[in-house]
Parts: C-alpha cells; sequence; structure tokens
C-alpha cells in the first residue's frame, strides 16, 4: 500500500529540512523524500499549502483509563490526540487502579490497540503513587514501560525519592517528576501572592514546586539518573533547571500551554473552575521566563498535562473542583498562534519541542523526515483562523481554559505508521 | 442619586457614593427599629432565601430579622438538610431555588466565589453573607456603619485591624471598602496570620507590634481568633497570642483618648480581648455593630431590591 | 371641609408653565385652612401636625406657625417619611431615603396630615399607613396645599388650599423659597416620559 504527500512544505531540523517537497510511503514507512515523485498506484494527497513535520508527540496526558472512563478513556483520549495532531502520547499512571504493575500496564497495551495514537507506556515509581513502596518498575519495564511517574503527587520523602531514582536507573527508563512539597502546599488552591488574597482562597507558593525541583536535581546529581521535571511553573524553578543542565546533569524539563499563556490574573471573579489547574497558572511575570525558557532551549518540550474532567465537576466551587485543563485539542493552534505566527520561535524550534526532544526524554526511535523512518507525520494548515469550541472536541471533556479564544493555524492531517488517523480536520474511524 | 446594583457581592464594586448611600438608608431605618410596630411593608411579597451552606446563627438571625422587618417572605435553606450534602450540586439547588420564583438570594458558603456563581446561575440579586477566606460585605458595611454613627470621618482615619488577617473574609470586605472611603489600614498580625499580599487587600502598613502601633490608631478592629489544634498553628499558644496581640487593659494607656474598639464577633473573651475592653463603656462599638448589622441589612436589601434593576448591575 | 377633591378632573385643565399659585396665594390659603381646621375641631385642642416629606412638612411649619399666631398654641409637629410604604417601589424606585421625626405620642390624638399636592391618592394612602405602624391616632384629617384631581384611591381632602384641574401629562410643583432659592409658587411643567411624578426632589443636603 503506497501513499503519496505532494506538495507540502516539509520541516525537519534533524535532518536540516524545509523545502516543498513530496513524500512517498509504502508499508508504514517513507521510502522516498524528493521533487516530483511519482508512483504506479496507490493513494495520492495533494498538500499543498500544507506543512508536513515528524508525528508529534505529547509526553504528558491523562486518559482515566481505567477508573474514571466517565472523564476520558484511552480511545476517547486517542482520538483528542490525533484531532490535536499527536501520532503518539504518553498517559500518566494516577489512574484507579494506579498503573503500578505489569497487569495494570498489559491492560492499557491492550486498549491501545484500537487507539488512534501511539500509547507510551508509563508506570508509577511508588505503589499507589503513596510514595512509600517502589512499585514493580522491573516487572513493568518488561512489559514496555518508557518512563516512571507518581505525576499528580511529589513524592515528599527526600530518601524515598533517592531510592526511586537509584532503583529506576537500572532500566534507561527517565522519572518524570511532578514537584510538590505537600506541607508547602497544603490546600493550596490559586497562586500563593496576589491571586490568592484577591480570590481569597490558600496559597499555592511557588516555592512549593521550587523546592522539590532543587531537592530532586541534587539526587539527580547523587544518583545519576535522568530526571524529567513536569509542567514547571516558575521562573525560579526554570534557573535551577537551566545550572542543573549547565552543570550536565541529565535533567531535562517541559511546560504546558497553559502556563505559557495563562497567568493568575486571568482568573477573575468568575473563578473559572477551568483555570484550576496544578501547578497553579503563576504570575505574569512567570509566564514570561517560560517563554524565554522555551527559545533559548532550558525548557526541552511542550506538553499538555491534557486532564479531563467531567462538566458536574468543575461545575464545583472553585475549592471544590478538581485541578487540570484538557489541552490536546488546542495545544499545536495555541503555539503555532502564540509563538510561531508571533516569531518567537521557528517551525524548526516548534518540533524540536514537540517532536524530537519528547521521544529523546523518553528514548524513543526518533522520527524524521527521511527515507527509512516511521510514517508518523504530522500535517498543518498555518493560515485556519479558528475558534477553540466545546462542539469541536472529540475529548469526552471540555474544561480547557481557551474556548473562545481565536487562534490561526491547526493540525489538518495526520498519519500513524502510514495511515491516517486525521483526514482534513476530522479522526478517522 | 442612582444605585445601580442588583449584587452586593464585591464590595469592590461600590463607590463611596454608593457606600454612604447605604450608610445613609441604614440610619433611615433606625426609627422602624425603634418603635413599636418594628415593620414596614416595603418588601412585602417578595422572596427572600437565606441560603446558609455552612453554620451562622448571628449573621442568619440578623438577616432574618431585617427581612422580616421589611415583610419580606423568607425561607431558611441551610445546614444538615442542605441537599448539597446529599451530593446535589450547587447549581441544581439554585435552578430548584428559582423554579421557586424567588426574589433575592442571601448566600453564606464556605467556599469563595460561591455567591458570584449563585448570580450567574440564577439571575437574581445575590448578597454575600460571607464566602470563604473570601468577602463578607455587610460585615463591612455595619462595621463603616457603627464608625460613621460613632461621629467619625473615613478620610484619614486611622484604622487597625488585628488578628488573623489571612483566613478573614471581613478584612476582604473592609480593607478595600475603608480604602474606598479615604481611611488608613494598618493591618497587625504576626507575619503567620498575614495574606501573601496585604497591598492587593488595600492595606497602607503592616505590622506585627500592637504596642508600636495602637498610638496611632482611631480605631482598633480585634479579629476571633480561631481556637484550633496547635500542631502546626500560627502561634505557640493562645496565651502568648494574646499577651502578643490581645488588646488588653494594660493596653489601654496606649490608645488615644478616643480611640474605639471593633470586634466582629463572637468575642474569645481573654484571647484578643479581655472583659474590659469587650465591654469598655466610651470605646467599644461591639453591640453597636450587631444592631448596625440589621440597619445595613435592611438597608441593602431595600436598595438592592428597590425599582427595576434589569440589565443593570455594577 | 372645603372643596371637593373630584372636581377638579372634570375642568379643562390649566396650560403647561403657568403659575397658579404665586407667594401670596400660598400664604392666604394657609391661612384660610389654619381658620378651617380650628373651626371644624373647635379649637386647637388634641390636634397635631404631621407633614409629609418632602415640601408637606415645611407647609406644616407654616400651618403650625399660623395656628400659634391665630390661637396662641404650640402643637406638636413632625414629618412623616413614606419611601417604606411605597406601593411603586418595585417598579420605580428613588433610593433617597428620608427619616420619618414624630417626636410626640400620636396615640389619640387628632393628625392633621398634610402634603403638597393630592393627585392619585396613592401617598395619602401610604402615609396612613405608615402613620398607624406609628400609634392609633384618634382621628387622621387631611390638608392639601393642590388639589389637582386624577384620584385613583377612594381618598379625599379634608382641607384644599385650591382646586387645579390638570392632565394626567403635566405635573403640578411646589416650589419654596426656603427650600428651592426662588419664589414659593405652585407651577404646572410637564413632565418627561416615565418621570416620577411627585414632589419635586428636594436639594440634597451634605450629611442629612
Amino acid at each position: 500500500m503506497a501513499l503519496m504527500l505532494k506538495g507540502a512544505r516539509l520541516i525537519d531540523p534533524q535532518v536540516g529540512l524545509d523545502e516543498v517537497a513530496d513524500i512517498l510511503i509504502r508499508d508504514g514507512v517513507i521510502v522516498e523524500i524528493g521533487h516530483d515523485l511519482e508512483m504506479p498506484k496507490g493513494v495520492e494527497r495533494d498538500l499543498s499549502g500544507k506543512i508536513i513535520t515528524p508525528g508529534l508527540v505529547d509526553i504528558h496526558v491523562h486518559f482515566r483509563d481505567p477508573g474514571f472512563e466517565e472523564k476520558e478513556d484511552i480511545i476517547s483520549g486517542s482520538r483528542a490526540a490525533a484531532h490535536g495532531g499527536f501520532t503518539a502520547v504518553c498517559p500518566m499512571p494516577n489512574t484507579k487502579p494506579v498503573i503500578d504493575n505489569a497487569v495494570g500496564v498489559e491492560y492499557v497495551k491492550s486498549r491501545a490497540k484500537d487507539a488512534k495514537c501511539r500509547i507510551i507506556l508509563c508506570g508509577a515509581c511508588t505503589k499507589d503513587l503513596a510514595g512509600q513502596v517502589l512499585s514493580d518498575m522491573g516487572d513493568m519495564h518488561a512489559s514496555g514501560v518508557k518512563a516512571f511517574s507518581d505525576d499528580g503527587r511529589g513524592i515528599q520523602d527526600a530518601g524515598m525519592m533517592r531510592r526511586v531514582m537509584e532503583y529506576a536507573s537500572q532500566f534507561d527508563a527517565p522519572i518524570m517528576l511532578h514537584c510538590q512539597d505537600d506541607s508547602l502546599v497544603g490546600d493550596g488552591q490559586v497562586n500563593e501572592g496576589a491571586a490568592s488574597t484577591r480570590l481569597g482562597m490558600i496559597g499555592w507558593p511557588a516555592v512549593g514546586e521550587e523546592a522539590e525541583i532543587e531537592r530532586d536535581i541534587l539526587l539527580c546529581r547523587l544518583t545519576g539518573a535522568p530526571i524529567h521535571i513536569q509542567h514547571i511553573t516558575t521562573a525560579r524553578g526554570l534557573d535551577m533547571v537551566r545550572a542543573a543542565k549547565a552543570e550536565g546533569l541529565p535533567v531535562t524539563c517541559e511546560v504546558t500551554p497553559h502556563h505559557l499563556f495563562l497567568t493568575e490574573d486571568d482568573i477573575t471573579d468568575q473563578y473559572q473552575t477551568s483555570l484550576k489547574v496544578n501547578p497553579p497558572l503563576r504570575t505574569a511575570d512567570d509566564a514570561v521566563a517560560l517563554v524565554e525558557g522555551v527559545v533559548d532551549g532550558t525548557i526541552d518540550a511542550i506538553v499538555t498535562d491534557h486532564a479531563p474532567h467531567t462538566d458536574w465537576e468543575k461545575d464545583r466551587p472553585f475549592e471544590q473542583a478538581p485541578f487540570g485543563m484538557v489541552g490536546l485539542e488546542t495545544s499545536v493552534g495555541l503555539v503555532l498562534t502564540k509563538l510561531v505566527d508571533t516569531g518567537i520561535i521557528d517551525y524548526a524550534r516548534m518540533i524540536e519541542l514537540m517532536a524530537v526532544a519528547p521521544r529523546e526524554i523518553l528514548g524513543l526511535e526518533p522520527v524524521k523526515l527521511e527515507a527509512g523512518s516511521v510514517a508518523d507525520l504530522t500535517v498543518i494548515d498555518p493560515d485556519v483562523s479558528w475558534t477553540v469550541s466545546r462542539d469541536d472536541f472529540y475529548s469526552k471533556s471540555g474544561n480547557s481554559g481557551f474556548l473562545g479564544w481565536s487562534l490561526k493555524g491547526r493540525a489538518s492531517d495526520v498519519y500513524v505508521g502510514g495511515y491516517s488517523t486525521m483526514e482534513e480536520g476530522v479522526v478517522v474511524d | 442619586m442612582a444605585f445601580n446594583h442588583k449584587n452586593l457581592i464585591d464590595i469592590r464594586e461600590y463607590s463611596s457614593d454608593d457606600i454612604m448611600l447605604i450608610l445613609e438608608t441604614a440610619a433611615r431605618f433606625k426609627e422602624v427599629n425603634e418603635r413599636r410596630i418594628k415593620q414596614v411593608p416595603t418588601l412585602k411579597g417578595t422572596t427572600i432565601v437565606n441560603m446558609f451552606n455552612e453554620p451562622s446563627t448571628r449573621t442568619r438571625s440578623s438577616f432574618e430579622i431585617a427581612e422580616k422587618r421589611l415583610s419580606a417572605n423568607s425561607l431558611n435553606f441551610g445546614g444538615s438538610s442542605t441537599s448539597t450534602v446529599k451530593g446535589e450540586s450547587l447549581t441544581d439547588t439554585v435552578k430548584t431555588l428559582c423554579a421557586y420564583k424567588i426574589d433575592l438570594i442571601v448566600v453564606r458558603d464556605k467556599h469563595a466565589g460561591v455567591p458570584r456563581k449563585i448570580a450567574d446561575t440564577s439571575g437574581v440579586g445575590v448578597i454575600d453573607a460571607g464566602d470563604g477566606r473570601h468577602q463578607h460585605p455587610t460585615q463591612a458595611l455595619l462595621d463603616l456603619y457603627s464608625i460613621w454613627e460613632a461621629g467619625r470621618d473615613f478620610n484619614g482615619l486611622n484604622v487597625g485591624i488585628v488578628g488573623d488577617i489571612a483566613n478573614s473574609r471581613v478584612c476582604g470586605s473592609l480593607v478595600p471598602a475603608l480604602k474606598t472611603l479615604g481611611a488608613n489600614v494598618c493591618l497587625i498580625a504576626p507575619p503567620t496570620l498575614l495574606p501573601a499580599r496585604p497591598d492587593v487587600l488595600g492595606a497602607d502598613e503592616v505590622s506585627a507590634n500592637l504596642d508600636a502601633t495602637l498610638p496611632e490608631l482611631d480605631v482598633v478592629y480585634m479579629l476571633r481568633i480561631q481556637r484550633e489544634r496547635m500542631e502546626g498553628a500560627p502561634y505557640p499558644s493562645l496565651r502568648e497570642y494574646n499577651r502578643l496581640f490581645g488588646l488588653t487593659r494594660d493596653r489601654e494607656h496606649l490608645m488615644r483618648d478616643d480611640a474605639l474598639i471593633c470586634h466582629p464577633g463572637p468575642i474569645n473573651r481573654g484571647v484578643e480581648l479581655d472583659s474590659f475592653m469587650a465591654d469598655h463603656p466610651k470605646r467599644s462599638l461591639i453591640l453597636d455593630q450587631v444592631y448596625a448589622g440589621i440597619l445595613v441589612r435592611m438597608a441593602a436589601m431595600y436598595l438592592l431590591l428597590g425599582g427595576s434593576h434589569d440589565g443593570v448591575d455594577a | 371641609m372645603s372643596g371637593s377633591s373630584q372636581s377638579g378632573a372634570a375642568e379643562a385643565s390649566v396650560p403647561t408653565g403657568s403659575v397658579c399659585m404665586d407667594a401670596d396665594d400660598i400664604t392666604r390659603a394657609i391661612t384660610r385652612i389654619a381658620h378651617q381646621i380650628l373651626e371644624s375641631n373647635k379649637g386647637a385642642t388634641g390636634l397635631a401636625l404631621v407633614g409629609i416629606l418632602t415640601r408637606g412638612d415645611y407647609l406644616a411649619k407654616m400651618l403650625h406657625d399660623k395656628i400659634e399666631e391665630i390661637e396662641g398654641v404650640d402643637l406638636p409637629i413632625g414629618a412623616l417619611d413614606i419611601s417604606f410604604y411605597r406601593d411603586d417601589y418595585l417598579e420605580h424606585f428613588s433610593p433617597e431615603v428620608l427619616s420619618t421625626d414624630i417626636r410626640f405620642d400620636i396615640n389619640g390624638k387628632t393628625i392633621i396630615l398634610i402634603d403638597d399636592v393630592l393627585y392619585t391618592g396613592r401617598t395619602i394612602r401610604a402615609a396612613l399607613d405608615a402613620l398607624m405602624d406609628i400609634g392609633r391616632p384618634r382621628a387622621v384629617q387631611l390638608a392639601v396645599l393642590v388639589d389637582r384631581g386624577h384620584r385613583e384611591l377612594p381618598i379625599r381632602a379634608d382641607y384644599v388650599g385650591k382646586n387645579v384641574p390638570s392632565a394626567s401629562e403635566q405635573a403640578v410643583r411646589l416650589f419654596l423659597e426656603e427650600v428651592d432659592g426662588v419664589p414659593s409658587a405652585v407651577e404646572i411643567i410637564s413632565t418627561d416620559d416615565g418621570s416620577h411624578i411627585g414632589s419635586a426632589p428636594l436639594p440634597r443636603i451634605k450629611g442629612e
């Protein structure tokens, strides 16, 4: 089965490619890239005016499966991923039950067979995310887990964190860290400072995140285990990562679109629960620093932390509503509109942040726009103007903080292993 | 003069004229409250729901009396029978209440932002009777009324608020309202009981030294200290709190001759106030504040429900 | 009882912009009403004066002084605010509230209720309710400077300064020198659509 994608601008910084050319795909693999390619028979698609990138990857999503399938499941989440332009995602293991053993991993694998994108497996660091007993890391690794994370919770005890790092280092899988010191954060709801004072809610202080980032960098230096700081939100936290990288430590980090493009000031006296996220939206200065980190390379990856919740859960009073917002279907549009279209970064940097680095961090085979590479491709329509709307989502949930935003550019087509998962904005069933 | 508010939720939406109109209107209601028939027919036929999702005998009683004296039909809704306890969502509860064709909701909730949410859901007027750590506008108004009634001019008035500022919804309304009226506000508390950004609240000054601040103050506003478990508490003991931040008889010599004492009640005698100061005949406004609660709540309801507010809201 | 309250509406309206009572007319009307009150009550015993805010209280003061001049009696006098008793509170609302100020016991007294202009009768209905909530007078009599007709309730005045036929789109306003700073007069003016027909607003006094 052959597929020809004609006339798109191909961009891949890994191979120094940025030109209009054709891609010929056979059996899920790119066989040729060139001009005026021809094929005897197969499907040909004219993608003039579009951009093709190596398939985008989001290494931080929540698919709530098993346990909370009313919010999302692996299938609906994967459809949202395809609709958002992603060829692969890494769902976090904070499900019910927690994916902390091989049985759970096998469940996810079995569900992933029907998914509309690749599902990268991630297991918990500690049993039941309790931060006290090591999860079955070896078993899970044997079942194909590529990373470990207790996302949703920080590992409170420094000694336990050290143990996790040391034990995990034998498996060549990074530890993805949700940094949150509970003794400082407590029942924090919004960023501590102007927002917590103005809104009359308990603050979630920056130091509650930064203290664990610093601790974990120290433990990384001690253990040598590669660590990946999840959803970094503060300027100071970013400086810690910057310093660790300068020192040569195996530290990477990620940022979400909502921490880049929204701030604590966006939470008005309407108490929008869609803006209740963990870690919380920080100050405008922090957001500026995060964008700088995206530009200068301190931030390795952009992820969504796609965190679906039902309407009725988010309809509760702010303090009772759960943390998190969906993001898979707005991420590309936001990055294109706010970073690429504005000239803050170019397409090549966007691809590094959303396709290259995510695979590197998890030690996955790179996907490149060159012959021999697997045909995981994202097609972007850079010119389409659209408005973020709940009706447009494939996700089961609509708790986006960006509803109503006008964006320019989005993914129009996605290919996974040479098969289309989305064509012209519609997920292929 | 115009009064274009439908809700009393965020005191920061009220101008100095709005606040003074409420105080002046409250003063008019004194005549009603001091005669034998303490009732006027003004709100005859209107239905007001007192939705108290957390217990509050005092505030609810004050609202109830105010409603009855205005001849409103009031319905008390809340307590352990609250449908939210039974798992009903706040939105569904409010929609149910609206199906009763009500005119005003007075809401107390332990969560910040709930009054605004109810206003948006219901479309009827809402008075915030205290939401979490956020605001308590009628408390601020009754405090202001008591100070004003005592003959003080707000412009340049030095008000010190002492105690648990961080968790105080009273401060959330009182500090901005005092600033709107031109007063100077000093927050006096151990650093563990201060909000992250006192300046955002509107405070001009912050101090941890009551003795040094007292001589400057025209009004000393003492907040109630929660008697909480001491593990992780923001102060080592009630005894030490009293020694550092309690307004005690032996501190009176530091006060101005005409300095007044306020407290939102209920008082922890021996903690933030001793009996001599709480009952001080010349200084204490504490019982005046309770009476003022009736007056300002009558005034607020009178002003909020009067005339047609269609499409007009702050 | 002088003056039929119903007569005005049947007559042709007086033109808008005209002055129907000047300061002397007002003084003469007050004098006449004072005499009528004393005559029909056989003296001043048990009488008390209550003026409806705003304007009625000033007329009450004028009546009080006139009666004192005639009879040598200092009658109790008070002011009644009816804001809390209005029947149009939910539709038309003027946030300004003035204070009822009646410092004598009205129980058993014959109250002379005084207002500037008698129109629909609704103000008087509210005033009667307000009065009854304060106490139980022996009797209430109504004195008005102007009766302009258009009654909507079965209410009539016991003492009328002048019957002024008017159209309902007109307003009849009493201006008083001590309040408005213009020569005292009763004037016929046109009302803007939707504006409240009632007493002229008081100039705002700070600290009131």
